[in-house]
């Protein structure tokens, strides 16, 4: 069975075409960025994006339009990803409800732990540095899948997949039979290709914002290449 | 988890979080080792050079009996060091031997290199490129005190983008780092932290007060940027009922005057930020107060009606820091300026402000001005 490719776009006007053409690529489930001024846990590719998003004026609700606006194009799981700071101005449950109404299937709070705002249904990251209580706690609480973050860092291309990943992956195994999905770093089908021998899942981020950038077909471009090897 | 009412916590990245657990266990137990306390007080008076010192102020306010808390005359210039020796003891006991800091105007900068230098450790001090324009002698006082200046090019160049690639920067390296927050904010327990090692400000004031006049002062007024100086300035004082507890805000960076909640850096405190939860940009003519946020328990004792958080301006600030320099011969940081300014006009006899640092880094700025 292939694995999954979760592709990450900064949410802008552009964004529903972007993300019809890379779920025609292959793209199996969409995260869409909702851009903040202070994203701590973002390298330098989506923090530029993000600081262009917030210049064209992709507030929150300008963001929720985009999601729905994207969810009348697909019909694969479309999930925000944005920070606190967002949800404690626009209420927490209430962006939650509105996301849903605009067609998310579930979310993701980067600078959020598993144990804070436990009401909040969300996907949840395990990290190399999560103890076994926190890696059970997230594994047991989280929204479907869980995101592995391969590395100690930020978003954003590295020249080799981490080698944190894999035994990440395996105490993560020991706790559920929940599908993993890793990102963070996972930028070429290289990367791709070696992550999927460990989980079921891979995240791309940084290097689909950067061919987003580029345009459409680069974009499709990237993202069939990285299908092609999972 | 620490909270400070609906104040506080931890918005950090799940990366994070198992280093913020052991900094919180390290801490409790240091708080009840006495080696620990002993360590720290024998830095503060053979290094740093506690106890400061009172001063009252009778030509600068002449209508009042204002006193001096001198911060100014610690080692470094100003309050920070109470804060970078604490940590850099408790960096030590955990075996972490590279430091990462921010810095706006550098005075925090240059008190972990300080420190860094005075315990061996590797020192990385993240300073936006236009505080490091502005703030050439402190960027060269650092390099010469062996830290290496990373300069921060995003966004406004400034405390907030040092802070965020500080933090960037400790969750790629935390196996190895240490983060040397500057003030009372971040995530749980730094917040607690950094009040507790500044707390020795308020405690000594208090006891010099009750020397000095046989009674507490009315009122204690300290500036307010992230919050160091007032948090450990007013906490001894909280039991204090009629002891009016007043901290000034720079009038273009009020995070408690003009704020709304929200998050940043790892805490829910007020903040300058829009309605969608976006951070906005502060204004102060001084590097130390320019910063967005504010420390978790000063918003809880604006809303418990504990603290009274007023404003002063530019012009207040340098009108002060001109009359002090006048009046008495000392010249004070341009932060420390917002505490004069309102500790001259506050409705009490007897104050206590906090003089947090000295105004040498300032005189560019001032005589430019």
């Amino acid at each position: 069975m292939s694995k999954t490719l979760v592709v990450y776009l900064m949410a802008m006007p552009d964004t529903p075409a972007l993300v019809e053409a890379a779920v025609e690529a292959g793209a199996d489930m969409i995260e869409l960025g909702f851009p903040f001024s202070d994203p701590l846990a973002d390298g330098p590719v989506i923090r530029r994006a993000g600081e262009r998003a917030l210049a064209a004026g992709m507030r929150t609700r300008r963001c929720l339009e985009v999601l729905a606006a994207t969810r009348e194009r697909v019909d694969v799981p479309l999930i925000p990803m944005t920070y606190a700071s967002i949800f404690d101005a626009y209420g927490w449950e209430r962006l939650a409800a509105d996301a849903r109404a605009a067609g998310a299937t579930s979310l993701i709070v980067p600078d959020l732990p598993a144990d804070a705002h436990p009401e909040l249904t969300r996907i949840h990251l395990a990290a190399p540095t999560s103890s076994d209580e926190r890696l059970k706690l997230a594994a047991d609480t989280t929204d479907g899948w869980l995101y592995l973050v391969t590395v100690t860092g930020t978003t954003g291309a590295r020249a080799e997949l981490s080698p944190t990943l894999a035994p990440l992956a395996a105490r993560a195994r020991a706790f559920t039979d929940r599908p993993l999905y890793a990102g963070f770093g996972i930028s070429t089908p290289d990367h791709a290709r070696a992550a999927a021998e460990l989980v079921d899942g891979v995240v791309v981020g940084s290097a689909a914002v950067a061919a987003a950038e580029q345009g459409t077909k680069q974009l499709a471009t990237l993202v069939a290449s990285l299908k092609s090897v999972l | 988890m620490t909270q400070f009412g609906e104040y506080g916590g931890r918005y950090v990245p799940e990366t994070l979080i198992p280093a913020l657990d052991e900094l919180s266990a390290a801490w409790r137990q240091l708080q009840d080792d006495p080696s620990f306390r002993d360590e720290l007080d024998a830095l503060l008076a053979s290094y740093a050079g506690r106890p400061t010192p009172l001063t009252l102020a009778a030509r600068f306010a002449p209508e009042k009996r204002v006193y001096l808390k001198r911060e100014d005359l610690l080692h470094t210039g100003a309050h920070k060091l109470n804060n970078a020796l604490g940590q850099a003891v408790v960096a030590q006991r955990l075996g972490k031997w590279r430091i990462v800091a921010e810095t706006g105007a550098g005075q925090h900068g240059v008190a972990t290199a300080t420190v860094c230098a005075r315990f061996g450790l590797e020192c990385v001090v993240y300073m936006g490129s236009e505080d490091m324009r502005r703030q050439a002698p402190n960027v060269a006082r650092m390099q010469l005190l062996g830290a290496e200046v990373v300069p921060v090019e995003f966004g406004t160049r400034t405390l907030k983008e040092a802070t965020s690639e500080a933090i960037r920067d400790w969750i790629a390296n935390v196996e190895t780092t240490y983060y040397l927050i500057g003030s009372c904010v971040g995530p749980a327990p730094y917040p607690e932290l950094v009040r507790e090692l500044q707390r020795v400000i308020g405690r000594e004031a208090r006891a010099q007060m009750l020397d000095a006049e046989g009674r507490l002062p009315e009122a204690v007024v300290a500036c307010v940027g992230g919050g160091s100086n007032a948090i450990g300035a007013f906490y001894d004082f909280i039991p204090d009922d009629a002891v009016r507890l007043v901290g000034v805000e720079a009038a273009g960076a009020a995070s408690l005057g003009a704020g709304r909640a929200g998050v940043l850096h790892g805490a829910r405190s007020s903040l300058l930020a829009d309605e969608d939860g976006q951070i906005l940009d502060a204004h102060s003519i001084s590097a130390g107060l320019d910063y967005p946020g504010v420390g978790p328990e000063h918003a809880y004792l604006r809303d418990t009606g504990r603290a009274q958080y007023v404003t002063a301006t530019d012009e207040d600030a340098l009108a002060a820091f001109h009359r002090l320099c006048e009046t008495e011969g000392i010249v004070p940081a341009l932060e420390s300026s917002h505490a004069l300014a309102r500790a001259l006009d506050v409705d009490a006899e007897l104050v206590l402000v906090c003089l947090s640092g000295r105004g040498d880094k300032d005189l560019a700025e001032v005589l430019g001005t």
